[in-house]
């Protein structure tokens, strides 16, 4: 088990480049001319909202081999990807939310359309919580999370342009967030932060999954000796 | 016959069984006419006086979303009862077939109830014009492809009657975004592609997916 031995060594890089990214994102890169101090929290806003596409994305994908190849290992890796991304989307609500009280006074906005996807999102993902903890488990309750998983990457794309045409008639004004462009020293912060978010979200997958198997051998183990 | 021939008539004995189980029964289709009826009925007390059509247009499409849910709960009830599924998944046809004959069935269903919903929705709000009815077949579609997978997914599981709509509505929300723009937008037509495409992609995910869903 060589790919056990270096999660220690990832957790380790985790909370290392993380230190790192806090440093840059709040002390190192300029401030915002427009939004001030508060533009800040795009540093890790954004990074948590891509590193949540990531997770769901990969619990798809998790999802498309188990229905392709099978293998009761893909589910459980695909349930945990989704299980992260499902985290990582919420926190992705609570920045977004923080932001919105920040730069346009009020905690929730209907026309931040990256927002309302997120709120889209995290009820479908819940939902795929309800379901598979509602079917009995054994091989059907992989497949039909499986399928569920997929139905949610096939959703993203479609609710994004959902969310984008329901502006038009419900808020003819869309608040625009792009300011000036980025400078250097800004974009490199953002990379920093983003690759931090994402090695932290895959040392918790990775912890989340030695944990379960553990769980699931545990349980093998007792029912042989009972 | 072709292998497209045989699959069309698998496709319609199914979607047929269901319809004739239905009018011995009668166990689905008069309690959503009747609900999409009450359902208009308490709208008229939850809109304030003077709220508008566009308010009203809003609430037809909650009518509909929740009278299709009515209708879905019980869409796969007959082959739950009599333990019917797994003699289907066992007949010599295409798994996606029963999905097929299942999603019309439930558009029959769910098209008799907008036929009372909308006439309805005219006489007591506003006015209905063709491309909103244009949004309300292509939504139907989308609503039956997607619902009748959903309910199987449900069917499987302990807490059936809970789990569905947690597990619709968020896939719901697009169609009703296409519907009301198609109902109250100038460019209506942006909305009628915008259901189409969902109709599109989520049929043909549904019937990709949906043998993995019945098989055992």
């Amino acid at each position: 088990m060589s790919s056990r031995n270096n999660l220690p060594l990832l957790a380790f890089a985790a909370a290392g480049l993380l230190g790192l990214a806090v440093v840059l994102a709040l002390i190192v890169a300029p401030e915002d001319a427009n939004q001030g101090v508060s533009q800040r929290i795009f540093y890790f806003h954004v990074p948590i909202a891509l590193t949540a596409y990531l997770c769901f994305g990969l619990g798809a994908w998790k999802a498309l081999r188990l229905l392709w190849m099978g293998g009761e290992r893909r589910d459980l890796e695909s349930y945990t990807w989704i299980h992260q991304g499902t985290i990582f989307g919420a926190l992705t609500l609570i920045t977004g939310s923080i932001w919105a009280r920040a730069s346009w006074g009020v905690w929730w906005s209907w026309s931040s359309n990256q927002l309302v996807l997120f709120l889209v999102l995290f009820l479908f993902y819940c939902a795929y919580f309800m379901l598979r903890f509602s079917i009995e488990e054994g091989a059907r309750r992989e497949r039909i999370c499986a399928v569920y998983a997929l139905f949610g990457v096939a959703l993203i794309p479609v609710s994004f342009f959902a969310i984008r045409l329901a502006n038009d008639f419900i808020h003819p004004t869309v608040f625009t967030r792009a300011g000036p462009q980025m400078t250097h020293t800004m974009f490199a912060a953002f990379l920093v932060c983003l690759a931090a978010i994402s090695l932290l979200a895959y040392v918790m997958y990775r912890v989340e999954l030695v944990g379960k198997r553990t769980d699931a051998s545990l349980r093998e183990l007792r029912e042989m000796l009972s | 016959m072709s292998t497209l021939g045989l699959y069309a008539a698998d496709v319609v004995a199914l979607a047929r069984k269901d319809l004739k189980l239905e009018l011995r029964a009668r166990d689905t289709l008069p309690a959503m006419l009747l609900f999409v009826l009450s359902t208009l009925a308490v709208f008229h007390f939850a809109l304030p006086a003077g709220a508008g059509e566009s308010a009203a247009y809003g609430l037809l499409w909650i009518a509909i979303i929740f009278t299709a849910l009515l209708g879905l709960a019980r869409a796969w009830a007959p082959e739950r009862e009599g333990g019917a599924l797994d003699g289907l998944v066992l007949a010599p046809c295409d798994r996606s077939a029963i999905w097929l004959g299942k999603s019309l069935a439930t558009l029959a269903f769910l098209t008799a109830a907008e036929l009372v919903a909308i006439p309805a929705f005219a006489l007591f709000f506003a006015p209905v014009d063709l491309v909103a009815v244009a949004g309300v077949v292509l939504a139907s579609i989308g609503i039956c492809a997607v619902g009748s997978l959903l309910a199987a997914m449900a069917a499987a599981s302990r807490g059936r009657e809970v789990i569905l709509p947690l597990l619709f509505l968020p896939l719901a929300i697009p169609l009703v975004v296409g519907g009301v723009g198609a109902g109250i937008s100038p460019q209506g037509s942006t909305y009628l592609s915008f259901l189409g495409l969902y109709d599109l992609v989520f049929a043909i995910l549904a019937w990709a997916t949906f043998e993995y869903v019945v098989t055992e």
